[in-house]
């Protein structure tokens, strides 16, 4: 099966004085690299110039609300059920009577954790969430000085109502993909 | 005055290298005081106005015999451990040998008469061209002895080098 | 006495542009590296970052300085400073330019026209081997006295093929070995006997091969790419300075960049033309001496800031040599050639002078 049509044969042959100088390969290639200096540069000023991410880039995590302001998670763990680095854990809780504003469904996370170490960032626990709830976005995860500072808690992970995050565009991008 | 000065300054330090390399223990300052005494006496050329001399002086013996002097020493890691048990015969070789080096030398400077030390004017003795003219002229025979002496050396070398095929 | 004040200030100048050129191009080297592999390179300090010789010379300054305790602590630190005072040495038989003339005397832009001039570059060059040498072994480390003996032993065997191929341009000289005889007798006379241009009778029309080798070599003593084994990064950690912090180590890398100024300046004097530049007599007519002179120092300058862009070009181009491939294409090549070359040259000379 021909994978590519750039193969080459390999020729053992006795190279030609002019060959044998290296001299005309020295040029050639001082050559190739002077071409170089005059092309486009492919570096950005990173803080100044930012690399646009792709509409699926998989980013640091977010627990959605809905349109009311309400938590989408209710606790399933199918996201820590699919997690193949086992970088999730929850704790489930019932929803009491007045706490209606803050959750959608009778049953919520009260605790959701996710190990940003562990993570290897595959993007399987936004597949398998069937609320809604979870979804990576193209925000990078800080660095940090101590290891347990990289565990994300529900501070960390939960959109503020102030700072919603928009994730139409990996939701379009999905259901093209899915369809 | 000027280049008396400058004179016994060069001879100073090439006496002092020379006694350095021969009474310090450790063979690396032997090697590096004795590149010192290269270079006064390279200066002493210079002083007699030739500088050809002088930076061949350089070049050969400080630039290239010393380097492989520094070479050997540094590769055998010399130390009190690594010396090697001298035996009286070889002492008294020696002895025997420096003795009779002392012996021509005293004998030479016997014959020799000190004169005072003068700036030689400028003859052009010292150049590229008077040394070449005196080498292939005067000096021709000897020149090319030696020149087949370090043909044979050479050849010795790439015999030693080979051997092992 | 003018003379000496003259020559005085001539040193320090010179001594400042070649710290400034070395500064600059450790600068220009990350820059064309970048350019040639389609990056900007540092571009932080400054405008273009143009500090950025700066910083790292700060940056230098300010780290720590370890000594390392089992070595020789005076060879330790006599060996980075032979090897930058001999760097610095070398300019002193270069002539950057025509004489300029104030109030009727005339000041040779050169420090000292001594009539070995090409042997005194060749032995101080060589002496730069102690440097290497000394500074490796003092560190007491494998590495470092791998990468000294890789670089002394690298030195000796191009310094050969080198001296050969110099003794090519002497034999067309008249055998003068001063550098200046050799840069006026450039800028006189027709190319080829017949090509009359002023200013362009550069011995590289004549000696292509000889330019060949030299230029060859000088890339070997430099102990840059292709032939940086003595330091080669991937194999022995960093060379002979593998034990240098601090300045001690800025002061080697330093003088390497000092070494690529030289030779780029004996290559662009012994082969280019030195200050010649097509077209000089004509300028000579027209324009006052003082004028002319300050030109030919630019030129002068401008061959051999395009040498320094060349040696990085090459050095971004071409990997590294093997070291047996180094020392086979330096005895059994470039020898042999510089020696025929040599014979060709002098079995021509004597056939036109008859």
């Amino acid at each position: 099966m021909q994978l590519t049509n750039r193969a080459q044969q390999v020729v053992n042959k006795e190279m030609t004085f002019l060959e044998r100088l290296y001299l005309p390969a020295i040029f050639g290639g001082m050559l190739i690299t002077i071409k170089h200096l005059f092309r486009k540069k492919v570096s950005l000023r990173y803080p100044d110039v930012k690399r646009e991410f792709a509409p699926v880039y998989r980013g640091q995590h977010v627990l959605k609300r809905d349109a009311e302001g309400r938590e989408n998670c209710t606790a399933c763990g199918l996201c820590a059920v699919s997690c193949p680095a086992e970088a999730i854990t929850m704790d489930a809780a019932e929803r009491k009577i007045g706490e209606e504003h803050l959750y959608r469904e009778e049953k919520y996370a009260a605790k959701y954790e996710i190990n940003m170490l562990r993570c290897i960032y595959c993007g399987l626990c936004e597949e398998a969430c069937p609320k809604d709830a979870i979804y990576l976005t193209d925000r990078i995860v800080a660095s940090e000085f101590t290891r347990g500072k990289f565990i994300y808690g529900k501070d960390m992970l939960v959109e503020k109502m102030d700072d919603r995050i928009d994730i139409s565009q990996r939701k379009k991008h999905y259901s093209i993909v899915n369809n | 005055m000027k280049s008396e000065i400058i004179f016994y300054l060069l001879s100073a330090l090439s006496i002092i290298s020379a006694l350095v390399v021969v009474f310090t223990k450790n063979p690396i300052y032997s090697v590096l005081s004795l590149i010192v005494c290269f270079f006064s006496i390279a200066g002493h050329y210079v002083m007699l106005n030739s500088q050809f001399l002088a930076i061949v002086h350089i070049i050969v013996y400080a630039g290239a015999i010393m380097v492989l002097m520094l070479f050997t020493v540094m590769l055998l890691n010399l130390n009190k451990e690594s010396e090697p048990h001298k035996s009286s015969l070889i002492k008294v070789a020696a002895i025997i040998t420096g003795g009779l080096l002392m012996l021509t030398i005293l004998a030479s400077l016997k014959t020799t008469q000190l004169t005072a030390y003068s700036t030689p004017a400028d003859l052009g003795l010292g150049s590229v061209q008077s040394v070449g003219m005196s080498l292939f002229t005067e000096y021709l025979l000897p020149f090319e002895i030696s020149s087949i002496l370090f043909m044979s050396a050479m050849i010795g070398a790439v015999v030693l080098a080979k051997k092992e095929r | 006495m003018e003379i000496i004040f003259f020559k005085i200030a001539l040193i320090l100048i010179i001594f400042l542009i070649s710290l400034g050129m070395a500064a600059y191009s450790t600068y220009g080297e990350r820059k064309i590296a970048a350019f040639l592999q389609d990056r900007i390179g540092p571009d932080r300090a400054g405008p273009f970052g143009l500090l950025q010789p700066i910083a790292d010379g700060t940056k230098m300054f300010l780290k720590e300085e370890i000594i390392p305790n089992v070595s020789n602590k005076w060879l330790f630190i006599l060996g980075p400073c032979i090897f930058m005072v001999t760097a610095l040495m070398t300019s002193a038989v270069i002539p950057w330019g025509l004489p300029l003339e104030f109030g009727g005397v005339k000041y040779n832009l050169q420090i000292a026209d001594i009539n070995i001039g090409i042997l005194y570059v060749l032995g101080v060059v060589g002496l730069g081997v102690y440097g290497v040498m000394i500074g490796g072994w003092a560190s007491n480390n494998k590495f470092a006295l791998l990468g000294a003996i890789r670089a002394s032993s690298q030195m000796i065997s191009y310094e050969l093929a080198m001296g050969m191929s110099v003794i090519a341009i002497l034999l067309m000289n008249n055998g003068s070995l001063s550098i200046n005889t050799m840069v006026e007798s450039q800028g006189t006379g027709k190319l080829y006997g017949f090509i009359n241009i002023s200013g362009m009778n550069w011995n590289v029309f004549y000696q292509p091969v000889a330019c060949l080798i030299f230029i060859i070599c000088a890339f070997a003593e430099c102990n840059r790419t292709p032939f940086d084994l003595a330091e080669s990064e991937s194999e022995l950690i960093g060379g002979f300075h593998t034990e240098y912090s601090s300045m001690k180590l800025g002061l080697y890398l330093f003088a390497e960049y000092i070494n690529m100024f030289i030779s780029a300046t004996v290559i662009s004097c012994m082969f280019f033309g030195g200050y010649n530049f097509p077209g000089i007599a004509y300028l000579q007519e027209i324009l006052p001496a003082n004028i002319v002179s300050l030109i030919s120092i630019a030129v002068l300058f401008g061959k051999i800031i395009f040498f320094i862009f060349f040696f990085m070009w090459v050095r971004w181009t071409i990997p590294r040599f093997r070291y047996d491939q180094l020392m086979r294409l330096g005895w059994q090549v470039l020898m042999p050639l510089s020696i025929i070359n040599m014979l060709i040259t002098g079995a021509v000379l004597i056939w036109f002078n008859n």
